[in-house]
């Protein structure tokens, strides 16, 4: 069996992943599919954890979070399409309308 | 309150004329002036013949009933007005013997001055403004003698304060009234500190400000010695304090003849007949307290003869008509502390009965000579007036005899009683009664100065653009005319109170009944005189200060009827003295130079170049700018980048996981 420490260390270097893709790439659509990352980073903790105590806490948890992301997925994609539609780019930097 | 006893609606009393007040202060504007007047006369009318009604129904009550407590609406129980902890003070109003005569008297002669106004006032504006200010003074003037605490007196005390400073600057657009009106107030305040703190100690000594719990208790201590300064000394100096601002006593007395910038009926009202006789009354009220401490009668005696004595010597060299009449009033003033002093507080509040006669007769005659000279208040500019204004010499005439002292005029009887107690109480002594003698002669000198320079001679000529014009008829000398009958007839009612208002106070020397006394012996408990009754002895007393009076009339008459070059060259022999005196004593500037410029510099140096400019603004600013300089580095991170947030967040998390792996899990 595979020890837990393997599944929480591969975790950990999704997320770190998604965060440097957050923070590194500029289009809006990488940025999106790195939030995705990370919180599949996490489920994949919640699961690791679920098996390893013999609980059903985490692979609930990773439905809800699942679910959420869906719905983000939803919203976000329409936001991006909209963000396209009248900018047309999706560099981050240059969607500084509202900024000071 | 008993069953049996009758309901006298005191409440109603001083509630009268605050209706007054209202109705002509919120809606006069409007009316026609003869509605003004009718409204501030019927309710001050009112007031009157129910305080008349109340004292007749307290005069059939038995003497040494003790007071009658009625509360505010009349209601059974007591009206808490403040309730704190253990502290209690009721709305409720007081009627005895002392606030009797009292209300008596500033109703009475306050509804007198009222129908003077109405003719005096005819052609001033703001007429609706001064009736009501006036009906307001009597509001606060009623509480002030009907309150049965201390501290309802001290709302009436204010209040009247309040009335005063109106109508001391109630030709508003004139610098010199609004700087009197502003003078009095503060000054005023100078007292009111000594009445507060007066209080405080009461309440803490007695656990109440109620006159009948206060007076029990003080009651209960024993008399303090002379040389120490207690409880009831320390509460006794502090309400004299209070007095000496309020009844213009040394050193407080500064702002009363500033004050002569009201309209003179105002002056006849406030200034000589009720207001500023409050203190008078509050001590003759607090007789409990000051009788108990022999050093805060000596003080009081002391304060008063000094006064009378100051402001009398002022009064011979005043040229202003109505300034020699405050000056006047100053030092009758002195001579009520002085009985109140001696705990001959009956005979102070006897002379304080028929001052108020007098000397609102003379203000309203100096009102009238003013009127019908058109605003012209220099003595030097008048004469002659005697067969012009026939009514107001006349009534004059007995105004001045009464208060020079000639019997059987008002005034004699009061003051010899005054005299003859500084002569014989136990508090007394033989140069209190001299002080007294010489005041009385200089008075009479000074008040027939002014008849004399007023009535007799000739016209003398009256300089162009009269200075003090307070009055707003146009500087007509020409046309001497007499008043109209609506103020004659408020003056001749007075003079025939000036003329029998002391009979009511005939000494048993002089084969009267000394029913005044008697009176008011339930309320003011005056010591018993040490040396034993002497009819014979105040007879002589007596005769020898209307033997005074008199000299002081013949050398008026020598000065300024007979031989009108010698009171120049009496002033010239005495050249220093006299402009000294001329002067008044130069303390308006010694104040000045004491008080007023020193904090009126350090206000302005420290207080505001320094404290205010320099430390508080500079803190302030100080504060802000560096608010800034912060803000404008904290800002920089607020950069709007959203990349640049995650980083952050990252890297706290990063900082979060690293300490608790190598600080936190350990």
């Amino acid at each position: 069996m595979v020890p837990l420490s393997y599944y929480l260390g591969l975790s950990a270097v999704l997320f770190c992943l998604g965060v440097l893709g957050f923070l590194i790439r500029r289009s809006i659509i990488t940025i999106f599919m790195s939030i995705e990352l990370m919180l599949n980073a996490v489920n994949l903790s919640f699961v690791a954890f679920g098996a390893y105590l013999h609980t059903l806490n985490g692979q609930v948890f990773v439905f809800f979070v699942m679910v959420v992301a869906a719905a983000e997925a939803a919203v976000g994609l329409a936001i991006i399409i909209a963000v396209f539609r009248t900018r047309e780019t999706l560099n981050v930097d240059r969607v500084n309308l509202l900024k000071l | 309150m008993n069953q049996n006893e009758p309901n006298l609606y005191l409440w109603l009393i001083p509630l009268l004329p605050l209706a007054g007040a209202a109705i002509n202060g919120l809606l006069g504007r409007r009316f026609p002036k003869k509605v003004v007047a009718t409204v501030g006369l019927v309710f001050v009318a009112a007031a009157f013949l129910l305080s008349a009604w109340a004292s007749w129904q307290l005069c059939h009550l038995p003497l040494n009933k003790g007071p009658i407590v009625e509360n505010l609406f009349s209601t059974k129980d007591p009206l808490p007005w403040i309730t704190a902890a253990n502290f209690r003070v009721d709305f409720s109003f007081y009627l005895d013997q002392l606030s009797m005569v009292m209300i008596l008297v500033v109703t009475g002669v306050g509804f007198l001055i009222h129908v003077y106004s109405v003719g005096y006032m005819e052609h001033e504006g703001g007429y609706y403004r001064f009736f009501s200010y006036l009906n307001l003074f009597m509001f606060f003037m009623l509480t002030l003698v009907l309150s049965s605490s201390y501290l309802l007196m001290f709302v009436g005390w204010e209040g009247v304060g309040l009335a005063s400073y109106l109508l001391i600057g109630f030709f508003l657009t004139k610098d010199s009234a609004a700087n009197a009106g502003k003078k009095a107030f503060i000054v005023n305040r100078i007292g009111d500190f000594g009445f507060l703190i007066a209080m405080f100690l009461m309440f803490q000594k007695f656990g109440s400000l109620d006159f009948g719990k206060v007076f029990d208790g003080a009651r209960g201590l024993p008399v303090e010695s002379p040389g120490s300064i207690g409880i009831l000394t320390a509460i006794a100096l502090l309400l004299m304090l209070g007095a000496t601002g309020k009844s213009a006593q040394v050193p407080l007395y500064v702002w009363l003849p500033d004050a002569m910038e009201g309209p003179t009926p105002v002056s006849a009202l406030i200034h000589a007949a009720t207001m500023v006789t409050a203190g008078v009354y509050m001590v003759a009220r607090s007789n409990a307290i000051f009788s108990r401490s022999p050093l805060a009668l000596t003080v009081v005696a002391i304060i008063g003869c000094v006064t009378a004595l100051f402001a009398a010597t002022i009064g011979m060299t005043q040229t202003d008509i109505k300034r020699v009449l405050a000056y006047s009033t100053i030092s009758q003033l002195g001579y009520m502390f002085m009985a109140c002093g001696v705990a001959a507080y009956s005979a102070g509040i006897f002379h304080l009965m028929t001052h108020a006669f007098f000397k609102a007769l003379l203000f309203l005659c100096a009102g009238s000579v003013i009127h019908a000279l058109g605003g012209e208040q220099d003595m030097r500019n008048m004469g002659g007036l005697r067969k012009k204004i026939p009514w107001t010499f006349w009534t004059m005439t007995f105004g001045t005899f009464a208060i020079a002292g000639f019997p059987p005029f008002a005034g004699f009887f009061s003051k010899d009683e005054i005299l003859w107690n500084a002569w014989s109480s136990p508090y007394g002594n033989k140069i209190l009664w001299a002080v007294g003698l010489i005041t009385a002669g200089i008075t009479s000198f000074y008040m027939f100065r002014l008849w004399f320079m007023t009535f007799f001679g000739e016209r003398r000529e009256a300089e162009k653009g009269a200075g003090h014009d307070s009055h707003g008829h146009a500087n007509n000398g020409d046309h001497v005319h007499e008043s109209p009958l609506i103020m004659l007839v408020p003056l001749a009612i007075l003079a025939l109170l000036s003329f029998t208002g002391g009979w009511v106070g005939i000494p048993k020397a002089l084969h009267g009944s000394d029913l005044f006394n008697r009176f008011l012996s339930p309320v003011l408990s005056g010591v018993a005189s040490a040396e034993p009754e002497n009819p014979g002895l105040e007879v002589e007393l007596a005769a020898t200060s209307v033997a005074v009076a008199s000299a002081g009339l013949f050398l008026a008459w020598l000065f300024y009827c007979k031989r009108r070059d010698l009171p120049d060259k009496f002033a010239a022999a005495l050249n220093g003295f006299y402009t000294l005196v001329r002067d008044k004593y130069r303390v308006d500037e010694l104040y000045d130079w004491l008080f007023v410029q020193p904090i009126a510099e350090g206000s302005r140096k420290l207080l505001w170049q320094e404290i205010d400019v320099g430390t508080i603004d500079t803190l302030v600013n100080e504060a802000a700018d560096s608010a800034q300089l912060v803000s404008n580095e904290a800002r920089k991170m607020q950069s709007g980048n959203i990349r640049s947030y995650a980083g952050w967040v990252a890297l706290g998390a990063a900082v979060v996981v690293a300490y608790m792996i190598w600080v936190g899990l350990r």
